[in-house]
This record gives C-alpha cells, sequence and structure tokens, in this order.
C-alpha cells in the first residue's frame, strides 16, 4: 500500500479529543483560524499564546511533537516564499546579521509564517485524532452538500484501486520495451492517461450499479449520532481561549 | 407456484439501445430454497438477464416476478423492495465494496432501507459472521486480500435479507483455496441461489440443477450431473470442462 489513502495521517488513540465528534472539532479549527487571523501582526505575544494553546490540545491528545514537527514539511513553500519577502520587497530597511532587509517584508513574512504555521498545526491535530470516515460524516452533519462528501469519500476509497491500475499499466508499457527517453514519448503516456480516465469512468458506472441494486436513492445513509451540548463545549474551549486572548492583546 | 417460487421469469425479450438483441423470450422457475447454476458462453445474455432481476434493465417484453412480486421499473416503491429481494454480488468486489470501512459497506443496504442503530449494528454482525468476516469489520476494504472483499461482498447483500442471492462469476480471480473457502461460506447459507459461472465443478460442487443459456435463450435446464455429462450440448454452446474432470466421476449432490 502507498500510505497515499489518507488514513496515514490518523494516529488511534483514545482522548478527549479524539472523543469529540468530527463536526465539533471542524468548527472549532475553523473558529481558531479565524481568530488567528484576525490578530494583527505586531502582537507578538499573542501568537505565543496560540501556540501554547495548541501545545496544550496535542497534550491532552497524545501526538507526540515530532510527528507534528515531521508533518509541517507541507508548509516548506509557504516558509521559503515568507524568507524571501524581507529580502525582495521594498521600503525602509534594517540591518539584521549584516544582512538589509526591508522592515515591511519582514513583518508581513512573519504575518505569514505565525499564522500559516498555527493554522498547519491545527489542522495537523485535526487530522491526528479524527479519523477519515468521521471525518466524511462530521462534514455531511455539517450540511455540506451531500455530493461533495460523496466524491471525497470515493476519491479515498478508489485512490488506491486506480493507482493500481496506472501501474500495471506502466508495468505493462515497460514489459513491452517502452522507456519515456524524450518529449515524442509524451504521446504514448498521455494514450495511458486517457485509457486511465476511460476505465475509472466505467467503474463509475459499474459502482453506481450495484449501488443502486443495494437500493440507493440518491443520498447515502447518515448513521452517526449527534453531538451532545458537553461536546460543543468541550469543541470551544480552543477557539474561545484563543478569543480570551486576542481581546487581551487588544485591550 | 407462485406463492413458493423465489423467481419467476417469463417471456422475457431485450435489445439494447444500439440494436443488439441480448435475450429471446427466457423463461424459467426458481423455487424458494434451491440452488441453481446458470451456464453459458461469453456474450449468451447472462449479465443482461441478471440486470433484468432487480429491475436495473427494463424496457423489453416480457415479466420478472420475485417473490410473487412483479418488476415494474416506473413504480419506485416496488423497485425499492425487488431490489432488497434480489442480492446481486458483482464480479469485481472493487465495485461493490464503495465505503470507507466494511462495516458501513455492509451497513449501507439495511441503512437505505431505514434501519437505524442497534438494529443495523445487528444486521451488520449477522451477515459479516455468516461469511466469517467479523474480525475485519473496521478495516478498509482495499487492505483486504481479494478472497476476503469476495466474501465481505457477499456479505453486503446477505445484510438486506434477501429472497434470491444472484452471484456473477463468484470463483473468478480466486487462488483453489479462497474458492474451496467461498463453496463453504455458499453451502452454508440458507437462501435461494443463483449462481452465474464459467466454473462448470463448482456449478457442480454448489448447486444441484443448471441452465443453460446460450444466444439468449434457455437451451438447458436439469441436474447439473446430467446438463456436464451431455458432451454434444456442451460443445454446442462453447461450455468446456477443465482438462481431466469428470462429471461422472463425483457424486451429484
Amino acid at each position: 500500500m502507498s500510505g497515499g489513502h489518507g488514513h496515514a495521517l490518523y494516529r488511534p488513540g483514545d482522548s478527549a479529543v479524539h472523543r469529540l465528534p468530527a463536526h465539533v472539532k471542524v468548527l472549532a479549527l475553523l473558529a481558531f483560524a479565524l481568530v488567528v487571523v484576525a490578530t494583527p501582526r505586531e502582537r507578538f505575544l499573542a501568537f505565543g499564546a496560540y501556540a501554547v494553546l495548541l501545545g496544550v490540545v496535542a497534550a491532552i491528545a497524545h501526538v507526540p511533537a515530532r510527528v507534528i514537527v515531521r508533518r509541517m514539511v507541507v508548509e516548506l513553500p509557504f516558509v521559503a516564499f515568507a524568507l524571501l519577502l524581507p529580502v525582495v520587497s521594498q521600503g525602509p530597511r534594517v540591518d539584521v546579521l549584516g544582512l538589509s532587509l526591508s522592515e515591511h517584508g519582514l513583518l508581513t513574512g512573519w504575518n505569514i509564517l505565525a499564522k500559516g504555521t498555527l493554522g498547519v498545526v491545527a489542522s495537523i491535530l485535526l487530522a491526528a485524532t479524527t479519523d477519515v470516515r468521521s471525518l466524511l460524516a462530521g462534514l455531511r452533519r455539517l450540511k455540506v452538500p451531500d455530493r461533495l462528501v460523496e466524491i471525497a469519500s470515493f476519491m479515498i476509497r478508489y485512490a488506491d484501486v486506480v493507482t493500481g491500475d496506472m501501474r500495471r499499466m506502466r508495468i505493462a508499457r515497460e514489459s513491452r520495451g517502452f522507456e519515456a527517453r524524450h518529449l515524442g514519448h509524451a504521446r504514448v503516456v498521455a494514450q495511458g492517461a486517457g485509457a486511465l480516465f476511460v476505465r475509472s469512468y466505467e467503474r463509475g458506472e459499474r459502482v453506481h450499479l450495484a449501488m443502486l441494486s443495494r437500493g440507493y436513492a440518491g443520498s447515502m445513509p447518515l448513521t452517526t449520532s449527534a453531538a451532545s451540548r458537553a461536546d460543543w463545549l468541550r469543541g470551544a474551549a480552543l477557539p474561545l481561549a484563543a478569543a480570551v486572548v486576542l481581546t487581551a492583546v487588544m485591550l | 407456484m407462485s406463492g413458493d417460487a423465489s423467481l419467476e421469469v417469463s417471456g422475457l425479450a431485450f435489445a439494447y439501445a444500439d440494436g443488439h438483441q441480448a435475450l429471446f423470450g427466457v423463461d424459467l422457475t426458481i423455487g424458494r430454497g434451491e440452488r441453481v447454476a446458470l451456464l453459458g458462453p461469453n456474450g449468451a445474455g447472462k449479465t443482461t438477464l441478471v440486470l433484468h432481476l432487480n429491475g436495473i434493465l427494463s424496457g423489453g417484453i416480457g415479466t420478472v416476478r420475485v417473490g410473487g412480486m412483479e418488476v415494474r421499473p416506473g413504480d419506485r416503491e416496488t423497485l425499492r423492495e425487488i431490489r432488497r429481494r434480489v442480492g446481486i454480488v458483482f464480479q469485481d468486489p472493487d465495485d461493490q465494496l464503495f465505503m470507507p470501512t466494511v462495516r458501513d459497506d455492509v451497513a449501507f443496504g439495511p441503512a437505505n432501507l431505514g434501519l437505524r442503530g442497534p438494529e443495523l449494528d445487528q444486521r451488520v454482525a449477522e451477515a459479516l459472521a455468516a461469511v466469517g468476516m467479523t474480525e475485519v469489520a473496521d478495516r478498509p476494504p482495499h487492505h483486504l486480500s481479494f478472497g476476503q472483499r469476495r466474501r465481505v461482498a457477499v456479505a453486503t447483500v446477505l445484510a438486506m435479507r434477501p429472497e434470491i442471492l444472484v452471484l456473477d462469476e463468484p470463483t473468478s480471480n480466486l487462488d483453489p483455496a479462497s474458492r474451496r473457502e467461498l463453496y463453504e461460506v455458499l453451502d452454508a447459507l440458507d437462501v435461494t441461489q443463483l449462481v452465474v459461472t464459467h466454473d462448470l465443478p463448482f456449478a457442480l460442487q454448489l448447486c444441484p440443477r443448471s441452465i443453460v443459456l446460450s444466444g439468449g435463450a434457455v437451451v438447458a435446464d436439469g441436474a447439473t450431473g446430467d446438463v456436464l455429462a451431455d458432451e454434444a450440448l456442451l460443445a454446442a454452446h462453447r461450455l468446456e470442462l477443465p482438462y481431466g474432470f469428470d462429471p461422472r466421476s463425483v457424486a451429484p449432490r
């Protein structure tokens, strides 16, 4: 298995964070991100406080720091961009360690880096404590259109099947002596992609037949239970604490 | 006989939109609790017939009755009941298993019937136990072996408590051990079964009766042992026994 099937991010556990219904967690993440984004970039202290809050959540959820750090690699392109800004930006300049950097660029870069990192860490925590199935059910609870949730669910289910098809087609090509050596060979690869599309389309039709045969009538049956008031209160803890921090630094 | 027949097909004829006629007046009756093999070469119309049994295909002439209820494609209410009564296990389990976990997939059918809560859990547990797959309930289907996926696919329709189980090429791509395990699962089920297959020894092992479909019509219907021993019939309809297999060498069931 490639590990690219979306289950790899989940770390099974039974913490308070794990037990919280997925839709509560999604809303909490969203509210937290809003508070972070609304914080003026010069209030450095607030960002430190947000980081501490996320640290507390990670501790409750038993997600080790090294896991979070390793997964933060996805943020690297943004980090590179943020580091570039102080060098290329215009305006008044300051000297830092012998480099002449733009003051405006420094602040903008910090802004992207701080808010981006907090958002990424919060998302990593959500993914680590929520399995894909509950996440999808949570999205349905949040009234995300059924079609979108179904598409996401099928994507997760069939990613491996389609990559398997693709791998077999590549092996079959290479077994008959094909090697992509120059641009002229792009045509062969493109035909492979076309064939893969047709195959997937036909599989889609067969899956639909199988669904109809088991009584599918246009919407997936919803079988998860609703969130209790206590769940909502627990979920609200993170964004509320963040909002308190924001209010404190603004006063 | 409509009282104790699981399936009655009479005068069924069908042509696809491109003009290709696949069925030319098919008649067959399967009694409750019977196990029947549907044999025939590629292109005989087997899949077309199967898709008529639960009203996926329609528009030709003739009638299909399942447990006495007529398949009327326009009528949504009866169609829903028909699809509960006819459990089709498709050939490729990856087409049949589309939910994130095995448990969700087995629950899909009964949940569409309106079951919820403990009653639904009970159905799922029952169906998975019947195919011996209880321990994989929380795994995603793509982490199972092919043989396990085929058995889970059987569970997904068993969970709907069908009147008749229709299996399309159940032994294709199975290794001999998985094939034997599937046989044991199917043999233990107390439900009417229609087994569409090219695997003639499997038909002999599982089904006392066989129907041969060829060129869109029923050309033979009788005890599996007799059908497989009729060399002229097999040759006329592109059916072949595996090398060295003599149906007369095994005791009929």
